[in-house]
């Protein structure tokens, strides 16, 4: 359903072949393009008008160089354009010397605030600090159980207070940081509605009451084009000073991002990422306005690989690779370097035109990796390196010590050989010019400054 | 990049803090002229709505030409048509029977934060109200307190909760759940299960095998109720798309209606999947959870609110 942006503007750019500057009509023809892309991605529609019409203006007349197709040249701007709106140079949380830091959560109904507290709490403490949490949602039932027992899960302490009024929660939790010699203070606070004009006067209090250091508004990924609409009372109501962008680990494109910080120019400092208490990143403009655009996020993908990839398995792979003689020893590490990464799942997210590539591929069975990892694994080293070897009997041997049947041995065996002739192609074809650092095939590769 | 135009955009928005209520009403406050500066403000209405703009320009399309056909006279026969075109996208999918009515098992799904454990709450108390043997039964065995959470619920409701501990196999509540129910003679048992984005492969598998153990314990039929949050934009069709694919969803429940967001997601699911909304929540309080009324929705989305 949703196309990436390149290949929408490859398409509208193909008969333009000539240099020289970009015309009206051609940017025009692009610009309806772009419009469908971000409003496809939740971006609000005022500010998608707003969007265009500065992109348009930057495009119109943009030389097109030899180096780039005019379609690049385009998506350039409007990677430009979006990166620079949605916070150009990374933005980061803003403590200041007072003890304790002071930081408030505020946010929707079921944003995702108290998950963020917890995960807050610990990413804090990994930087050496000791947070306290101060759970001041006295609403919803059972609200502050759950804050306690992420406290306990994290062994970080939570105070709860005495009572029913989250103004006087929150002062008390102050006191009690300081009584404890703890250094921050995450207050969590409940969800409200920003016409609830009772509960936004509330959060204003509260504020008032612990003078917070910064104010975070918790935004969920999905949201739509209401966004604005929220982000923008609160802005008014409680004078947030950042973003955390919540349930980013799913496929919405995150449009709500760019039109938070469009209406409310309040930088987005933190991503969550996953339902792990250590899934929370910093915010990455760049990756977003890519992500926004359904170009993939390819650098959170090089970068998980360069985390957990093994420099020299990975070398000596590539050489083979090179020569075209792919073992199943290599197979086996691929497989290892997969898991390790969050499975193939996770990583297909991240490649530019997941979303197309949905469909397309089938679902992958994650336990499919492990049964293939115990056949490899039940072979000798004379096996894996030359699988031609593997005659009958020792099919069967190795179906009973990897615990499958003869016939996946076979399929094995047969999706290896066509793989190692899939490379040997691919030698053949490009002298692998088309490839990059970790042998992403050409198509996978990031369209620009990588 | 100094961007002065989004300045303008957050001082507009500022401005019209003071229609927030029933807001986005330009179409009825301009006047009758079908110009083209209507079909724009039109559009522009609907795509607010997060009715996905493929949904938005397809629609517009077809009103052009029946205004031009039936020579529709002015903006306001324009919006009354519009509505029920809107309208009638969920009648044609909904049944003449509240899904609600009948003795079932409910298996309650959905992302995270969208409302699950409240609607069954609600759903509880109100099957109660109304003279019915309710069971309750906790599969959220993930998140912290959702146990505590749906207690307070069952509380409320004064109805019986089963459960296990934390980290429990959600499957397993279930087959104690459905036991229970069949000893009770339950006549209507809601499961609330765990928030879980649709991406999540292993997720959803957790989540078919509860169905199944559903299926085979319940001495109910089982049905799945989808619940949304009304913010939510263009990934709700994904989702409900991707949680019919894996458990075939029999109904939604659209919530946090209370807000400024007009729920034209649940437009597009209509019209791409077919799935009836069975309850749209406004806010907090237990009545706060009604059946869907697919002429008063299709006038809210316009902002037609007055009608």
């Amino acid at each position: 359903m949703f196309q990436n942006l390149s290949d929408r503007l490859q398409g509208i750019f193909k008969n333009l072949t000539g240099k020289g500057r970009l015309s009206e009509a051609d940017v025009d023809a692009a610009m309806r393009e772009i419009r469908l892309a971000l409003l496809e991605a939740d971006v609000n529609f005022q500010v998608v008008k707003s969007f265009v019409a500065a992109v348009r203006e930057r495009a119109v007349g943009a030389e097109v160089t030899a180096s780039l197709t005019p379609g690049q040249t385009v998506v350039g701007i409007v990677l430009d354009e979006m990166t620079s709106l949605l916070g150009g140079s990374n933005a980061r949380l803003t403590m200041s010397s007072r003890v304790p830091n002071v930081i408030m959560l505020v946010g929707l109904q079921g944003s995702g605030k108290t998950t963020a507290c917890g995960k807050l709490a610990n990413l804090l403490r990994k930087e050496g600090r000791r947070p306290l949490m101060v759970a001041c949602d006295v609403y919803r039932p059972a609200a502050i159980d759950q804050l306690e027992a992420l406290g306990r899960e994290l062994d970080i302490p939570v105070y709860r207070g005495q009572g029913s009024d989250p103004v006087h929660i929150a002062a008390e939790g102050v006191k009690q940081a300081v009584a404890t010699m703890r250094d921050v203070v995450i207050v969590d606070t409940a969800g409200r509605l920003h016409i609830d004009e009772e509960m936004m006067d509330e959060a204003a209090r509260i504020k008032s009451a612990v003078r917070p250091d910064q104010v975070i508004m918790v935004v969920d990924a999905m949201t739509g084009q209401d966004a604005v609409t929220a982000a923008s009372v609160f802005a008014e109501r409680v004078d947030f000073d950042g973003v955390l962008i919540s349930k980013l680990d799913g496929d919405a494109r995150g449009g709500a991002a760019l039109s938070v910080k469009s209406v409310t120019g309040k930088p987005i400092i933190f991503a969550s990422v996953g339902e792990k208490l250590d899934a929370l990143e910093p915010f990455h403009p760049d990756r977003m306005a890519k992500r926004i655009l359904g170009m993939g996020d390819v650098v959170t993908l090089i970068e998980k690989a360069q985390e957990t990839l093994d420099e020299q398995a990975v070398t000596e792979a590539e050489e083979r690779l090179r020569k075209g003689d792919l073992t199943l020893d290599d197979f086996l590490g691929q497989l290892r370097q997969i898991k390790k990464m969050g499975g193939i799942a996770s990583l297909l997210q991240m490649m530019p035109g997941a979303g197309r590539m949905k469909g397309a591929v089938p679902e992958v069975d994650e336990r499919q990796l492990d049964r293939i990892a115990a056949i490899i694994q039940s072979m000798t080293a004379e096996e894996r390196s030359k699988p031609q070897v593997i005659n009958g009997s020792r099919r069967e041997r190795i179906a009973t010590g990897a615990g499958v049947t003869v016939f996946d041995v076979n399929q094995l065996l047969k999706q290896f050989a066509q793989t190692r002739k899939l490379v040997k192609q691919f030698q053949k074809q490009g002298g692998g010019k088309g490839r990059g650092k970790f042998g992403l095939p050409p198509g996978m590769q990031p369209p620009f400054g990588m | 990049m100094t961007a002065p135009w989004y300045r303008r955009l957050a001082d507009g928005l500022s401005k019209s803090r003071e229609r927030l209520g029933g807001q986005l009403n330009i179409l009825l406050r301009r006047g009758p002229d079908l110009d083209e500066e209507f079909w724009a403000d039109l559009e522009d209405v609907l795509i607010a709505s997060d009715m996905g703009v493929t949904a938005v320009t397809e629609l517009v399309g077809r009103l052009r030409d029946s205004a031009a056909r039936h020579a529709l006279p002015d903006a306001e026969a324009v919006l009354a048509h519009l509505a029920e075109e809107i309208a009638e996208e969920f009648v044609s999918h909904s049944g003449t029977t509240d899904l609600l009515d009948d003795p079932i098992t409910l298996l309650v799904v959905g992302v995270n934060g969208t409302g699950k454990t409240t609607t069954v709450g609600k759903l509880a108390k109100q099957a109660v109200d109304s003279g019915r043997r309710v069971l309750l039964g906790s599969a959220d065995t993930f998140r912290a307190a959702a146990l505590e959470q749906l207690d307070v619920w069952a509380e409320r409701a004064g109805v019986p909760v089963v459960r296990r501990d934390r980290g429990a196999d959600p499957a397993a509540v279930v087959f104690d759940a459905l036991g229970e129910a069949r000893r009770l003679d339950s006549e209507l048992v809601l499961i609330d299960t765990a928030g879980r984005l649709h991406t999540s492969a292993d997720l959803m598998r957790e989540l078919q095998k509860v169905k199944r153990v559903a299926e085979k314990e319940s001495h109910l039929p089982v049905r799945i109720m989808l619940v949304m949050d009304a913010t939510t934009g263009q990934n709700g069709l994904v989702q409900a798309r991707e949680f019919d694919a894996a458990l075939g969803v029999d109904s939604i429940a659209l919530t946090k209606l209370d807000g400024t967001a007009k729920g034209g997601i649940a437009v597009a699911i209509a019209r791409e999947l077919g799935i009836p909304i069975a309850r749209i929540g406004f806010g907090e309080g237990i009545d706060d959870l009604r059946p869907f009324d697919p002429r008063d929705f299709s006038h809210a989305l316009i902002g037609d609110t007055e009608r």
